[in-house]
């Protein structure tokens, strides 16, 4: 297959190897050579992925996501909810006006789980990072698996019947319906959106690339190969629930996260360890879940965490196994 | 003229703030300028993403913070 970034690679060799005069077999050169290709592709694919995605949005708003699903049941619908999450913007700021926006639509808790769940787990930021450093593959299974686990765990919490267990004024508040977002957008207007988009995130999270990329660089040049393997390795059953367990409280940028990840992977790091850890950082966070805290009560939280950390547990070892 | 900035204090939400202030005091017009961080008054507006700009209980925009020249359009006509 020819290799799309194969250019992106040509600039990155002829920039630290000839402009900057380093030598290809150093570890300064490993590390510099790293970090100007990781840079190139991560913000080539981040442009991509946020144009593409931001265009699709302009289609889909949660006002009409709500009606879509409100007073629905079958498995069909967490499927729905859960893609929707991929889609919509979502910061933890939003998360509890869109919560209670759906559960005053009918939307069954479940249903409003899978999409709880999916929406930090899967975007196009995270995407993008991932296509670049650990490649299109597990990128992939990332997406997919991101969505099942959405699906599967919004499925398990509808079954739970949890719905006493959400904060009793959640139920009182009432929606208005007078939000006018721009429906009848033409081509040019959706484009013009998806170009703001872009640059807006774009600007908020280019540092964060260079941090993550930075520290990636110096690991990737400096840590001595195989060290990962031999401490973490796929027959340490202990590794995957160890990452997920620091994955889960911790919140970080994932466009950060990210590049080290890959340079954990160059040194033996297993792909599934790997992509599980990143599931548990992006999933669910100590501050989210204060954020939450507001519309559910304790014992719903506690479900909420467990099913989330269990199945990115199995999906880890899963990975690490077809993988 | 009222101005309500919706947001439950998320950075974008004080940047739309301070947008709308720097608008009003360039174009020389009064408004009162308020920031609603109540969820249940959020959510009558049937604002769900934020932040959000109401002006004189109309919502103007939804989830992203606006630019100048939309703020202008709004508070001159």
């Amino acid at each position: 297959m020819v290799d799309v970034f194969y250019p992106l690679q040509w600039i990155a060799d002829k920039l630290t190897y000839e402009v900057f005069g380093i030598a290809p077999e150093t570890r300064l050169g490993a590390s510099v050579n790293f970090i100007i290709y990781d840079v190139m592709k991560i913000f080539v694919l981040l442009a991509f992925m946020i144009f593409v995605i931001s265009y699709i949005r302009t289609y889909i708003t949660p006002e009409k996501t709500r009606k879509i699903l409100g007073g629905k049941k079958g498995l069909q619908y967490y499927l729905m909810a859960s893609l929707i999450g991929i889609v919509t913007p979502f910061c933890s700021c939003s998360s509890v006006p869109i919560f209670i926006g759906f559960v005053e639509a009918g939307v069954p808790l479940g249903v409003t789980f899978s999409f709880l769940i999916t929406s930090p787990l899967v975007n196009e930021a995270a995407v993008a990072a991932l296509w670049a450093t650990i490649g299109f593959k597990a990128t992939l299974i990332y997406v997919v698996s991101g969505t099942l686990l959405g699906v599967f765990g919004g499925y398990a919490i509808g079954l739970l019947n949890m719905e006493k267990y959400v904060a009793d004024f959640v139920y009182k508040i009432k929606v208005g319906g007078q939000t006018k977002m721009p429906e009848d957008l033409n081509v040019k207007e959706r484009a013009a959106i998806a170009f703001e988009s872009v640059k807006d995130i774009v600007s908020k999270v280019w540092i964060y690339v260079i941090i993550g990329v930075t520290l990636g660089g110096i690991f990737h040049g400096y840590a001595p190969e195989g060290i990962l393997e031999k401490y973490a390795g796929k027959d340490n059953l202990l590794a995957v629930p160890i990452a997920v367990l620091i994955g889960v409280p911790l919140y970080s940028n994932v466009m950060a996260m990210i590049p080290v990840v890959e340079s954990l992977i160059g040194k033996g790091l297993p792909v599934g360890t790997a992509l599980a850890f990143l599931m548990a950082v992006n999933a669910i966070s100590l501050p989210e879940i204060i954020i939450l805290k507001k519309v559910l009560k304790n014992e719903l939280i506690g479900v909420f965490v467990l099913i989330i950390t269990l199945s990115i547990i199995f999906t880890g070892y899963l990975f690490n196994i077809i993988l | 003229m009222k101005i309500e900035i919706l947001g439950t204090g998320c950075s974008k939400c004080n940047k739309t703030k301070e947008v709308v202030e720097k608008v009003l005091k360039n174009t020389g017009v009064t408004a009162e300028v308020v920031k609603v961080e109540d969820i249940e008054t959020i959510l009558k507006y049937g604002v769900m993403i934020t932040p959000a700009v109401v002006i004189d209980g109309d919502v103007k925009i939804v989830g992203k913070v606006p630019n100048e020249k939309e703020i202008q359009k709004w508070i001159t006509k």
